[in-house]
């Protein structure tokens, strides 16, 4: 009997959809990136990567029980944070500063905020503000692919330039414009997850299909951008840029399919996803074109989540039945 | 008897429990601007406190004369007064302790504790008391102050009061003397004192009575 009459609250219909599983997919996602990063930049990449999701998770398991809050380590958030957070890390970085980087990511800027749902901005890429704020040299230490780095005095490294320094002609940055493919598949420095376009594509194209993503973020992002470095970064005038080396080489891939696509910190309005993803896009061009650095992928997705709640608001949707104008009335209210 | 523990009370209630930094939230700017090193912070803070005792008697002294339309004025012409001698004075005897601290040395005017004590306290209080009430919260500035600058000076560079405490091989963590570095220590300093006000309470309530008991 009490099988026939079950008494709840709404919704009666529920999907198979958990946190678990939807972080087990980024993870999975991930995956590709992670083997093009070995493959690049040597076994240190992995290791770098396994520091920083094993701190991660630590951090996350003893804030838990520290606080004796329900164990959220099963959730898997922390796992995609640490593999996030080592993508947007050099194969050079003291491992050390991956834990700092973990403890910053995991307990400043998602714990104390209230853990998942609720920190305001990606916690891997604020850890890597935060880093790179701090020690500028050592997150900036770019070495040649297939480099073989030794394990501890990464500082001895022969440096190299990234394809964005390269293109920009940054001083001090020697090295030859690497040509499309050797972008497409990864053969350039950068951070040990981004230099591979086509990783992360699999990955991207994995969290479509699987409907862990739309692609709405990440298509307006890589537009916006693409429109924009072709507008304004060429070197001979307007329209002259090099949108298809501008979209492949630095973050912007990485960021595109697995930053600027955390739930928690973009707009979950159709428009407001499209607002932000152009957003990301016109900092990341303005950084690039006209900023100080080289690189303003994560810079441009960190201002865009502050700005997230706001875009929220005013996309949000009408309520069935009520008007535009009472809409108005409400929000002013 | 009873007059020495209500000057002792005033005093404690500047130093800890209405702490201007912790408790009030007065004084931020500097509080964030100047607690990049720790002599920073004193020479902030006892500027700050001689500001606060000095302008704490005289309102006190003063407190039936100055109509109550007008007080706000006249505090303030009191208040920048004493901020005058304090950087005259700095200039002439600590010159460099007074370029480092720059625009916040006259920007004591417009600090909060000052007006703010002025207001709820000076004028409504003895001039005793009012010093008393200057010294405590005064104080109580001057440590908050001191040990926001420890730590972001003690992780930031390697340093305290200038002295390299870790060695050559330390790599200091930059931000923490940055700007955003001042509120992470401020917000992190906060929780943790929230938490020991929070489990002390009443054990603190309970040794209150105990005293107040042990007076009479």
């Amino acid at each position: 009997m009490d099988n026939l009459l079950v008494v709840s609250h709404s919704p009666h219909i529920t999907g198979n959809d958990t946190v678990r599983r939807t972080m087990l997919d980024v993870c999975i996602a991930l995956i590709p990136a992670l083997i093009a990063g070995t493959w690049v930049f040597g076994y240190r990449a992995l290791v770098v990567t396994a520091v920083s999701v094993i701190a991660c998770v630590l951090f996350e398991w003893l804030w838990g029980k520290i606080l004796k809050k329900p164990a959220s380590v099963g959730d898997l958030s922390a796992i995609v944070t640490g593999m996030l957070l080592a993508f947007n890390m050099p194969v050079t970085i003291p491992l050390w500063m991956v834990v700092i980087g973990a403890f910053f990511a995991i307990i400043i800027v998602k714990q104390f905020f209230g853990g998942i749902g609720h920190n305001f901005m990606n916690p891997a890429l604020a850890a890597r503000a935060f880093l790179l704020a701090s020690w500028a040299l050592a997150m900036t230490t770019w070495v040649a692919p297939h480099t073989s780095v030794p394990f501890w005095n990464t500082a001895d490294v022969v440096t190299s330039a990234t394809p964005l320094a390269a293109y920009a002609g940054t001083e001090g940055a020697v090295g030859e414009i690497p040509g499309y493919f050797d972008l497409f598949i990864g053969n350039v420095g950068g951070c040990i997850g981004e230099t591979s376009v086509l990783a992360i594509l699999i990955g991207g194209i994995y969290l479509i299909a699987r409907r862990v993503i739309r692609i709405r973020i990440p298509l307006t992002y890589l537009l916006t951008v693409a429109l924009g470095t072709w507008m304004f970064a060429g070197h001979d005038g307007l329209f002259t840029g090099d949108a298809l080396y501008q979209v492949m080489a630095g973050g912007v891939m990485l960021g595109a399919f697995f930053m600027a696509t955390d739930y928690t910190t973009t707009p979950y309005t159709p428009v407001g996803q499209i607002i932000f993803g152009i957003g990301c896009g016109v900092i990341t061009v303005l950084i690039r074109v006209w900023g100080g650095y080289p690189e303003g992928c994560s810079y441009s997705i960190l201002l865009m989540n502050i700005v997230t709640p706001l875009i929220d608001r005013i996309t949000a949707p009408n309520r069935y039945g009520a008007s535009k104008a009472k809409k108005r009335k409400e929000a002013q209210a | 008897m009873k007059q020495g523990s209500s000057y002792m009370k005033t005093f404690i209630n500047g130093l800890l429990t209405e702490n201007p930094t912790f408790v009030l939230f007065l004084g931020m700017c500097p509080t964030l601007a100047v607690t990049t090193g720790v002599i920073n912070a004193i020479g902030m803070g006892l500027s700050t406190t001689a500001v606060l005792i000095c302008s704490n008697i005289v309102i006190s002294l003063l407190r039936n004369f100055i109509p109550d339309k007008i007080r706000i004025a006249g505090y303030i012409v009191i208040i920048a007064g004493f901020v005058t001698i304090v950087q005259m004075l700095m200039n002439a005897y600590v010159p460099s302790l007074s370029s480092s601290l720059g625009i916040y040395i006259p920007l004591i005017v417009v600090n909060c504790i000052i007006l703010g004590r002025a207001e709820s306290f000076a004028n409504k209080n003895s001039v005793g008391k009012s010093a008393i009430d200057g010294i405590g919260m005064g104080l109580g500035f001057t440590c908050s102050l001191t040990l926001i600058a420890a730590v972001r000076e003690i992780l930031g560079a390697g340093t305290f009061a200038g002295v390299s405490l870790f060695g050559s091989g330390f790599q200091p963590v930059s931000i923490m003397i940055l700007p955003p570095g001042a509120f992470l220590t401020l917000g992190c300093l906060l929780a943790v004192i929230n938490i020991i006000a929070g489990r002390k309470k009443k054990a603190a309530q309970n040794a209150e009575n105990l005293n107040a008991e042990g007076d009479m």
